[in-house]
């Protein structure tokens, strides 16, 4: 267990695995959408913490890239039906191309510039996206159903078997992340958060960090948006409406940005929230904006920061009170640069 | 894409007269949001995601008065005072407690403010499309410069709009307020220092933005169909015209308004599905090419 990847891989396969037998315990059909969501829009937020928490980059229109995602696929399965697996990969090369282009702009920009200007290029394409009739659908909607041809003996038309592959689609891709956040490129991504001008003089390609880091994160949310179109069986305008980039803003908020697994569990948390919210209240927008004014103005900071936050307090008073542990102290603070 | 639309209109005055009128009512509404935003964000250094809020209240709030009194001069009124009333609001209570914060915070408390408002007008005036129709001093029949059909409505909103441009330009470059909004944009510290309240500064620029967006819906409302998201297309389209001017810069949010309204009433002819496109074209070329707008002083 010296080896952090062999962890996580050990840590996914058992997350994986639990996903894999919650069927088994359950038969409520609505757990298992449930968890496809999550799955769907998990994908969306880590990958948007990969450029808020760990570039220091707050895109507002990261729902691009979900929008974008579930519409290429839907898009490529109803006029090539090509083999699913393809068909993805194929939809992440289209986002890694369209953040490239995106990206190229907007890396450059200040923070809040940056935010408006991705968002300004989401617009463009959800403004295409409805006027572009023959292709999408317009604002109906991609229609007709997304055929699921199977592969490799998986029928994604079954619900259980999509439930798997979403679960793990989301393990995989959390992995690759999690994989990339603590590679070499990773820690430069934090330097380059924390201090772009120092990293320049280090040698770091500022623009060219910035543009992978936002090109990967494109890809990821692609992932994600490809996920809603299997499970909705179609893509709507509203995939890459500016609220989905709101929400994804949101949950990384909610759940917090320090840690890795953060944005997951925001992802929870505003799922169930929005669950609630819609079987309780007719006005939507003005319980979550209550909820939203209320963590942002009152908590300032996600829940999962919280707990890494009353944890290191506690560390902290530990060590206080007896001497001689510096060792300790510093295998804390190597812990700490390492999340 | 249907070019001989395009280049059929250009050889012909009436046409040329007909579509750059529209242009111009385009323009000065987004140029009356994006004054707002302009100042906002020279001054406090945020982008306020709310402001098209403002102008859609400002519209609603006109209608309503209009219905209640049948008199537009009120209506225009109620639309500003009101969005300026609300604006001292939201700034004193949620704005206040973000200048200067983190960039999540700021855009989480403006998203949260945005879907509140929205629904709140929802709730109050109803999800569907409104139209407040014409006010009567302006149902007459229509004006014809060579050739051009223009309504006489259009020629009042332009005028009113240029009129209120060159006050507040005037304003900020003549008066003790517009000094003091320009030092503060340069160094709010320094001019807090000098023992100017800054909070009210603060305040007093927010509530001018809101009450000129306000202003801008209250004379919308006679020719745009009202919904409870028209705020938000709004406010893109007015930081497009002020990422194309320059943020801080009035002249260029004057010019960047003018060409997004050119672009879009020209586009609609030459390629009517992706005239929307155009517009985030032309913020893309000035975003590569000048970076800091074609007004703007200081690198985006």
């Amino acid at each position: 267990m010296k080896s952090p990847a062999l962890r996580d891989a050990l840590f996914g396969l058992v997350a994986f695995l639990v996903l894999a037998a919650l069927p088994l315990l359950t038969t409520s059909s609505a757990l298992i959408d449930f968890v496809i969501r999550c799955a769907a829009l998990g994908l969306f937020a880590t990958s948007l913490n990969l450029l808020v928490g760990y570039g220091g980059m707050v895109s507002f229109g990261h729902g691009l890239f979900f929008g974008m995602g579930a519409y290429s696929f839907g898009i490529i399965m109803q006029r090539t039906g090509m083999p699913i697996p393809l068909a993805i990969l194929l939809t992440m090369a289209v986002a890694a191309m369209v953040a490239l282009a995106v990206g190229a702009i907007c890396v450059r920009l200040k923070e809040i510039y940056f935010a408006f200007v991705t968002l300004a290029f989401q617009m463009l394409v959800h403004s295409m996206i409805i006027a572009w009739v023959p292709v999408t659908g317009g604002d109906q909607g991609l229609r007709g159903g997304i055929p699921r041809p199977s592969f490799l003996g998986i029928n994604l038309a079954d619900q259980k078997q999509l439930y798997l592959f979403s679960a793990a689609l989301l393990v995989l891709g959390l992995l690759a992340m999690r994989h990339i956040v603590s590679s070499p490129f990773g820690y430069t991504l934090r330097m380059v958060r924390d201090n772009p001008t120092r990293a320049g003089f280090l040698g770091v390609d500022v623009y060219r960090t910035r543009l992978t880091a936002f090109v990967l994160a494109g890809v990821f949310a692609s992932l994600g948006g490809v996920v809603m179109s299997l499970f909705v069986s179609g893509a709507y305008p509203e995939f890459a409406f500016w609220t989905m980039s709101g929400e994804a803003v949101f949950i990384v908020m909610l759940g917090g940005t320090v840690a890795f697994l953060g944005p997951m569990v925001g992802t929870v948390l505003l799922l169930l929230l929005n669950d609630f919210v819609t079987r309780v209240a007719e006005h939507h927008g003005l319980v979550l904006g209550a909820v939203i004014l209320l963590f942002a103005l009152g908590l300032r900071k996600g829940l999962l920061d919280f707990v890494m936050d009353w944890r290191e307090a506690r560390r902290t008073r530990a060590q206080a009170g007896s001497a001689g542990k510096d060792k300790m102290a510093a295998a804390d603070k190597m812990e700490r640069v390492a999340t | 894409m249907d070019l001989n639309a395009l280049t059929e209109c250009l050889v012909s005055t009436s046409c040329i007269v007909t579509q750059v009128t529209s242009g111009f009512i385009i323009g000065m509404l987004l140029f009356l949001v994006a004054i707002g935003l302009t100042l906002i964000f020279g001054v406090m250094k945020i982008v306020n995601f709310t402001h098209g809020a403002f102008y859609m209240i400002g519209a609603y709030l006109a209608m309503t008065v209009f219905q209640l009194t049948e008199s537009y001069t009120l209506a225009l009124l109620g639309a500003a005072v009101g969005a300026c009333l609300f604006g001292i609001v939201v700034e004193r209570f949620f704005m206040q407690r973000i200048y200067g914060g983190n960039v999540l915070m700021q855009l989480l408390v403006c998203y949260a403010l945005v879907l509140i408002l929205d629904d709140l007008v929802r709730i109050i005036w109803g999800p569907e499309f409104k139209s407040m129709g014409m006010p009567d001093a302006f149902r007459v029949p229509p004006l014809f410069i060579m050739g051009g059909v223009v309504p006489p409505f259009y020629l009042f909103l332009i005028a009113a709009a240029l009129s209120i441009a060159v006050i507040v330009g005037l304003a900020i470059a003549r008066t003790r307020f517009g000094k003091t909004i320009r030092a503060a944009a340069h160094n709010p510290s320094m001019v807090s220092v000098l023992g100017i309240n800054t909070g009210l500064l603060f305040t007093g620029v927010f509530a001018l933005g809101c009450l000129l967006a306000g202003l801008a819906g209250g004379l919308a409302a006679p020719v745009r169909s009202l919904t409870p998201g028209m705020g938000f297309s709004i406010l893109i389209e007015s930081f497009i015209v002020t990422v194309i001017g320059g943020m801080g810069s009035i002249l260029g949010a004057l010019v960047g308004a003018l060409l997004i309204g050119l672009i879009r009433t020209f586009g609609a002819l030459g390629f009517p599905l992706f005239t929307e496109a155009l517009m985030y074209l032309a913020m893309a070329v000035v975003l590569i090419v000048k970076p800091s707008g074609l007004f703007g002083r200081e690198a985006a």
